[in-house]
């Protein structure tokens, strides 16, 4: 077949958005690793990214078409529009279909809405938005609308996020806030004496693989500098909602935790990650960020604010790294670990928002803060997000190793009104699920692998007897399988085919667990290993519903 | 030694190397383990998950492809449950697949994936899904994503072996997908069709358009590719008597690797238009300027037999030569021809026709910067070959575009890049070579000895210079630093194009680089101060010591496959074979001896000169073997003028080219793969050629009809088979005097020099001394002058003319090849978008080129890698050939003459 060509192979640039470009992307030299950044402009900016946006882009940052391409076709929340005269809405609804708000009628939610939405607003359903407590959950544009229904939703004219009343940098020091931080910096406490006692404090990182937090503080002071210091505030597994809390009511002692980190492995620079579903968290860091930047203009290494963009594999430490420099949010092949390879190939040490706030806490008040708490034979503190059947959902800060039935009881007032417990997921969609038999065994890291379960973020979802669990575990497959990244065989082919196999009103046992095993075995990631963990225990505990 | 450990592999001790994966040291322990999206020579993935192993502590499954072995890991590749979640992947990957390619349907056909579904005996694949629409809009790959099985190997052959950069992976989850640009249709997107991917992929998702490509071969040839200077090594896949596809082969300069032409441009061997039967102009049948079209041949031209042609020939030549001597007779000599035919050529023309008349077209492409080599360095080839870009610190890329040229080549450019290399491009075009640059230096044209000069001056002046090097290595610096130091940055600034500050940083990292190397092309040569230009460079080089060491040097990047070897062999007018000088009595002596002849001791005319003097009627006859000057000369309408004066005009080619229009006999010779012999690359790598077909009908081996000539003009050669005559070569020519055609044939490649003394080959020359007698080189300094013609009020733009990826020079073999064809049908002027706008063209509009010479017409083709002011045109399409615009001004050393610059207007045409 025969072409001819009137211009050059490829796309053209369009001069006039070349120039628009230009401009909204602010100073040059554009930074590669800031494509992410790059990408959220436009989207906010046209509501849209078109392939002109992405010829410009591609030529500012002097990469090709296909580079661009692959980053910004990864990320949910980019609109890639195939021509640029397609209407785009100018209003997004987001309804959340994770499990709790599955529980609380999202799919009827959706329905009802898709009925009555008008032509220039768009229904999408997403995964969970860290609001569980207060399931179900639309986000009109980003004005989280709590316990969602029809009405309220469509009655929502306000769509920017709402902050709430957070503390701020003055009272945060008055009441002895950066305190911790001055022991650090004034000498008071060196570096090897803090690592010992985070060591000593037994605190784990408590973003879901509860790595010991001193050991990895030595482990990345050993490597050469420069170092970078990375804070992962991607919370997507679905029932967890700790971070936003605490970052919603008291940021500072957070971004102190950071900055002694920071101190104490000599990282030159801080980069939080934080997802974009937490628009209000957004704000509020800007603001903060700014303000101790001001406050200590000296001795804080550089901070960065970098928005995910809609993927909850980017809560996987390397991941994020990678989504940090720019690229698809793809887990790295590890050896190398990212102690001593991180970003840009640097010694990184990377710690989820809460361990960071924990780590203020010992500073300041020893180490046996956190380690004289406990129940059951544990030690330490556990931040639960409960959502589900229960009469007060919320995130409470409990001994390690308290049950469920204590945390029911003792935090949550009890089951609601007319609900049995018949199940929970003891640490979001990953941990796997346990029935009401095991609600008595302790809740911590390493007391849940015997029975084929882990805490992780420690994300509890309650279901009774009013519940299908079956339908619940397909709920996290279905989850896993738009989570994938694709890269590796097993998650990618696996959750997929588990997805179908789990839609059927009895399940193929045989070809499941062939596909658990592998997926196990020989995923590169955290996500593809536990996404068989809600199948694998409805097998194990529920077969009557699937059978 | 020490850095060898053993392991354990399924309770065997395994030896492996540091920095080995387990993979690797299986494979080399005889333990094959499965894997699909692992490839040689490939940064490994990881992705598939076939090749997992089981190390033991380990909690999960470790990817043997990725994961490096280590002193006692004890691994298991074959226990049970690292073959569950091997055999798992497989059927997950089969079954994955659409409708139409279920287990059983791979397992038939012949692809990497069908093996190992045999290997686990893989019986049934589940839950197929609807086929992806197939995308054949490009003619040489076929794009079929519902047997994609997502290992990204294309992605990494495009973006990390070709950097074309074309290849994507979208997505994500099941939604992954092969993209290419912004998922656009193959043939819609910047695709160059490398056919990488093709080589890469593992299924047939990505797949050379053509059943015939896809069959079982009978044969396959392991040669070299007729095309381009960078020697590819490749293999034809023959079968039937044809050649049905290419693939790359792990030759020194390719390394697998093939661009389209290579890959997808053998098939014009095979087309209709062949030459089979000798052909005798028909008494009557006057000659014009006006060329014969392919329909026409048989009313000006008659068959004969190959007794009666050969008998033709020579008497025309031999009367010529009786009646006027020697030098009215010239010959032009092929370097798309093999060392054997060119060798035997000139030895003809010397021989029998008594003259040194004998060049070919380098004269059109690099004489200028031989010119410049021999005179400042003493030698006229490259001094570091291509792949000292892996080495080198600085790459400067000058008046080239290697993409479009010498696209492999390229690939490791961009690959050194990756890197860590700094890349400098200095060129009025902005080519996709571009956005790998440090720095890009977009100067106008015709103004390099200004910018280097410039360049000069500031690291002369901020003492960057090498003086240990310059003192010892090199004569007449001090006339150098006169002359440039009236070139500063701010001097020439605005008649270059380019920022005095750009000048300054660009001349600071050239000289303060530890290592640096210069590549340049016809930008640089084809003007008629080319040889100043050329003298420019070497000047750089030789000022801060970046020459005579790995990584550092000159690398002019020689145009066609034998071009480094026609030169070598002696078809250039002034200098026996190995640039002998013709007018040296102890050559001529040494020569006549050899050949046992009598040798003319006066140097013969050029290409050029030569066309002037069939004009003039000095010239009356001409043996023109694999040239086309009707097409590549300047001022097409004086040259084919000129050669239409020709009284006997011998032509010996493969098709009717342009210049068989003038012809009184034409002899059918062989094409590429229809002969064997030994070719030179742009490396100095002497490269073996194998035939792979037979030529068709009466069609005959070049070498042949030239030794059958010889006879008919009296010659006794020794000589007659291709050895042969390569072992006359290696007695005459000192740089290959070491080599024996045994040698070559076992090595395939083999680096020049390579001396009788020293039985190896010299890389990297210059280490110890320069070649010229002094063992110093020479520095030659260069004044600005401007180009021959200049733009006027008549004539306001400049018109540069030059190559393109798809086809090859005048178009003769490549506007015959299906693929290459289809991808560029069609002439075209490209100009900037902002010149449309002023001339008020629209893009595909058809309008009308001229210059005082001449005048073409055909399509506009938007491109604003151009400046404004300066259009371009390919010079392959004979229905508007660009040289019919060009100017024979020449350069007055190298006479080459001036294809980069002329003014022209533009007009729209009457005819849309």
């Amino acid at each position: 077949m025969k072409s001819k060509r009137n211009q050059t192979r490829g796309l053209a640039i369009t001069p006039s958005v070349l120039a628009e470009i230009k401009i909204l992307l602010g100073s040059s030299p554009f930074r590669r690793d800031l494509l992410i950044e790059y990408l959220h402009l436009i989207q906010d900016n046209y509501n849209h990214i078109s392939k002109a946006h992405l010829v410009a882009l591609a030529d500012c940052l002097k990469i090709s078409l296909a580079e661009v391409h692959e980053v910004a076709s990864f990320y949910h929340h980019f609109n890639l529009i195939q021509d640029s005269k397609q209407t785009t809405p100018n209003l997004t609804i987001r309804v959340c279909e994770s499990l709790t708000c599955k529980m609380f009628g999202s799919e009827e939610l959706s329905m009802k809405l898709e009925k009555s939405i008008s032509n220039n607003v768009k229904l999408e359903k997403v995964p969970c938005v860290g609001q569980c407590s207060n399931a179900p959950i639309a986000v009109v544009g980003q004005r989280v609308i709590k316990e969602a229904t029809a009405e309220n939703v469509l009655d929502c004219k306000s769509y920017t996020s709402q902050i709430p009343n957070y503390e701020k940098l003055a009272p945060y020091i008055v009441s002895g806030g950066y305190g911790a931080l001055k022991k650090c910096t004034d000498g008071i406490v060196t570096r090897s004496a803090a690592v010992k006692l985070l060591s000593d404090s037994g605190l784990r990182g408590l973003g879901g693989a509860g790595f010991p937090a001193g050991k990895k503080w030595e482990i990345v002071r050993q490597q050469p500098s420069p170092r970078y210091l990375a804070v992962n505030i991607d919370e997507g597994e679905p029932g967890t909602f700790k971070d936003r809390t605490y970052l919603e009511s008291k940021p500072h002692q957070f971004l102190e935790g950071m900055l002694i980190a920071a101190w104490a492995v000599e990282a030159h620079k801080c980069i939080i990650y934080l997802r974009d579903e937490y628009a209000a968290c957004r704000q509020i860091l800007i603001e903060e960020i700014k303000a101790i930047s001001v406050a200590f203009p000296n001795g804080v290494p550089s901070i960065e604010l970098r928005r995910g963009a809609g993927s909850y594999v980017c809560g996987e430490e390397s991941a994020m790294i990678e989504s940090i420099e720019g690229k698809r949010g793809i887990p790295r092949l590890r050896p190398p670990y990212i102690a001593a390879n991180g970003i840009f190939g640097k010694p990184t040490l990377e710690h989820n928002l809460e361990t960071l706030y924990r780590v203020t806490d010992v500073i300041n008040h020893g180490s046996n803060f956190h380690s004289s708490h406990g129940r059951h034979g544990r030690t330490g503190l556990i931040s639960f997000s409960v959502s589900g059947r229960i009469m007060t959902p919320g995130m409470y800060l409990a001994p390690a190793g308290i049950t469920l039935r204590e945390l029911i009881d003792e935090y949550c007032n009890g089951m609601s009104p007319g609900h049995e417990l018949k199940a929970y997921f003891p640490g979001g969609a990953s941990g796997g699920i346990l029935p009401a038999s095991l609600a008595d065994i302790p809740l911590d890291f390493d007391t849940l692998q015997e029975h084929d379960c882990f805490i992780g973020s420690a994300a509890i979802i309650v279901l009774s007897d009013h519940d299908n669990v079956a339908s619940y575990a397909k709920n996290a497959m279905n989850f896993f399988a738009k989570e994938s990244c694709g890269k590796c065989t097993p998650c990618r082919v696996g959750t997929k085919q588990a997805s179908t196999l789990m839609s059927a009103r009895s399940w193929d046992i045989n070809k499941l667990k062939d596909l658990a095993t592998v997926m196990t075995d020989a995923s590169i990631c955290g996500l593809g290993q536990a996404a068989p963990n809600p199948m694998k225990s409805v097998i194990k505990h529920f077969k009557e519903e699937i059978s | 030694m020490n850095s060898e450990f053993t392991f354990q592999l399924d309770g065997h001790n395994v030896i492996a190397q540091k920095g080995e994966t387990i993979l690797v040291a299986a494979e080399n322990a005889g333990v094959s383990i499965p894997r699909l999206c692992y490839q040689d020579n490939c940064r490994p993935d990881g992705n598939c998950r076939a090749c997992v192993v089981e190390i033991e502590g380990e909690r999960t499954l470790a990817p043997s492809c990725s994961r490096l072995a280590e002193k006692s890991m004890v691994v298991h590749s074959n226990n049970t449950r690292a073959q569950f979640s091997q055999k798992m992947v497989i059927t997950m990957l089969s079954s994955d697949l659409t409708e139409n390619y279920s287990a059983g349907s791979i397992q038939s056909n012949n692809t990497e994936l069908s093996k190992w579904v045999t290997h686990f005996d893989i019986r049934h694949g589940d839950a197929p899904h609807q086929s992806p629409v197939i995308d054949i809009t490009n003619p040489a790959i076929t794009v079929d994503l519902g047997q994609c099985i997502q290992c990204t190997r294309c992605v990494r052959a495009c973006r990390e072996t070709q950097v074309n950069d074309v290849i994507g992976i979208s997505n994500r989850g099941s939604n992954l997908k092969i993209t290419f640009d912004l998922d656009a249709t193959l043939g819609e997107s910047s695709c160059v069709s490398c056919g990488e991917c093709v080589q890469a992929c593992p299924t047939n998702a990505l797949t050379s358009t053509g059943a015939a490509a896809n069959l079982p071969d009978n044969k396959k040839i392991d040669t070299v590719c007729p095309y381009c200077g960078v020697g590819c090594l490749l293999t034809f896949n023959v079968s039937d008597g044809a050649i049905k596809s290419a693939t790359g082969r792990n030759g020194p300069a390719n390394k697998n690797r093939l661009c389209v032409k290579g890959r997808y441009g053998f098939d014009y061997v095979h087309h209709e238009d062949r030459l089979t039967k000798p052909l005798i102009r028909i008494k009557g049948m006057k000659k014009t300027a006006a060329l014969i079209h392919k329909n026409e041949i048989s009313d000006y031209f008659r068959e004969a037999s190959w007794s009666e042609a050969l008998e033709f020939a020579a008497t025309g030549l031999k009367n010529i030569l009786d009646i006027h001597g020697g030098n009215a007779l010239a010959g032009l000599g092929s370097a798309k021809g093999s060392n054997e035919e060119a060798y035997a050529f000139q030895k003809f023309i010397r021989s029998a026709l008594k003259t040194n008349n004998v060049d070919h077209c380098t004269r059109l492409c690099h004489a200028s910067s031989v010119a410049a080599m021999l005179e400042m360095l003493g030698n006229a080839g490259v001094s570091n070959q291509v792949e000292d870009v892996a080495l080198t610190e600085v790459i400067v890329v000058i008046g080239a575009k290697p993409t479009a040229n010498h696209p492999v080549a390229a690939t490791f450019m961009k690959n050194a890049t990756k890197s860590g290399a700094k890349l400098v491009v200095i060129d009025p075009y902005k080519s996709d070579l571009t956005r790998h640059a440090d720095f890009f230096l977009q100067f106008r044209p015709d103004t390099d000895v200004l910018l280097m000069n410039s360049m000069m001056s500031v690291i002369i002046e901020e003492n960057l210079h090498d003086e240990k090097f310059i003192k010892e290595r090199t004569t007449d610096f001090l006339n150098l630093k006169e002359v440039v130091s009236k070139y500063s940055p701010e001097s020439v600034s605005s008649t270059c194009g380019i920022e005095p500050e750009t000048i300054r940083a660009v001349a600071r990292l050239y000289a303060k680089a530890r290592s640096a190397m210069i590549f340049w092309g016809m930008g640089i040569s084809q003007h008629i101060h080319g040889t100043d230009n050329a003298r420019c460079l070497i000047s750089l080089a030789l000022l801060t010591g970046n020459i005579g060491k790995e990584g550092s040097g000159i690398h002019p990047l020689r145009g066609q496959n034998n071009v480094q070897g026609a030169s070598d062999a002696g078809l250039i007018p002034m200098v026996y074979p190995d640039y002998q000088p013709v007018t040296d009595n102890e050559n001529k002596k040494k020569f006549e001896q050899v050949w046992n002849t009598t040798l003319s001791g006066e140097t013969g005319l050029t290409v050029t000169e030569i066309v002037s003097g069939a004009s003039q009627g000095s010239i009356k006859g001409m043996y023109v073997m694999g040239e086309n000057p009707a097409m590549s000369d300047p001022n097409l309408n004086h040259a084919r003028e000129a050669l239409a004066k020709l009284e006997h005009l011998v032509i010996q080619d493969i098709f009717f080219t342009e210049t068989a229009s003038f012809a009184d006999v034409i002899l059918p010779a062989s094409a590429f793969p229809e002969k064997t012999g030994s070719f030179t690359n742009t490396d100095r790598r002497v490269q073996l050629g194998r035939q792979a077909i037979e030529p068709p009908g009466d069609a005959r081996q070049d070498l042949e009809i030239i030794h059958d000539l010889a006879e008919k003009l009296d010659q006794k050669w020794t000589h007659r088979s291709t050895a042969e005559v390569f072992k006359e070569m290696t007695n005459v020519m000192p740089s290959i005097g070491g080599l024996t055609w045994g040698l070559l044939n076992k090595r395939d490649s083999i680096t020049y020099p390579y001396t009788k003394d020293s039985k190896q080959s010299e890389t990297v020359l210059f280490k110890e001394t320069f070649a010229l007698p002094s063992g110093k080189a020479k520095f030659s300094a260069a004044h600005y002058s401007h180009a021959a013609e200049l733009p006027s009020d008549d004539f306001p733009l400049v018109l540069i003319t030059g190559r393109q990826l798809e086809h090859w020079h005048t178009g003769t073999m490549t506007r015959r090849a299906r693929v290459l064809d289809s991808l560029e049908p069609e002439a075209f002027i490209s100009m900037n978008s902002q010149d449309m706008e002023l001339y008020q063209i629209e893009s595909d509009d058809t309008v009308r080129l001229h210059s005082k010479r001449g005048e073409v017409t055909a399509m506009v083709r938007m491109d604003n890698g151009l400046q404004v002011g300066n259009v371009f045109m390919p010079f392959c399409y004979v229905e508007a050939a660009a040289n019919l615009l060009t100017i024979d001004a020449i350069d007055p050393i190298g006479k080459i003459p001036e294809f980069k610059h002329c003014a022209v207007q533009i007009s729209k045409s009457a005819a849309q």
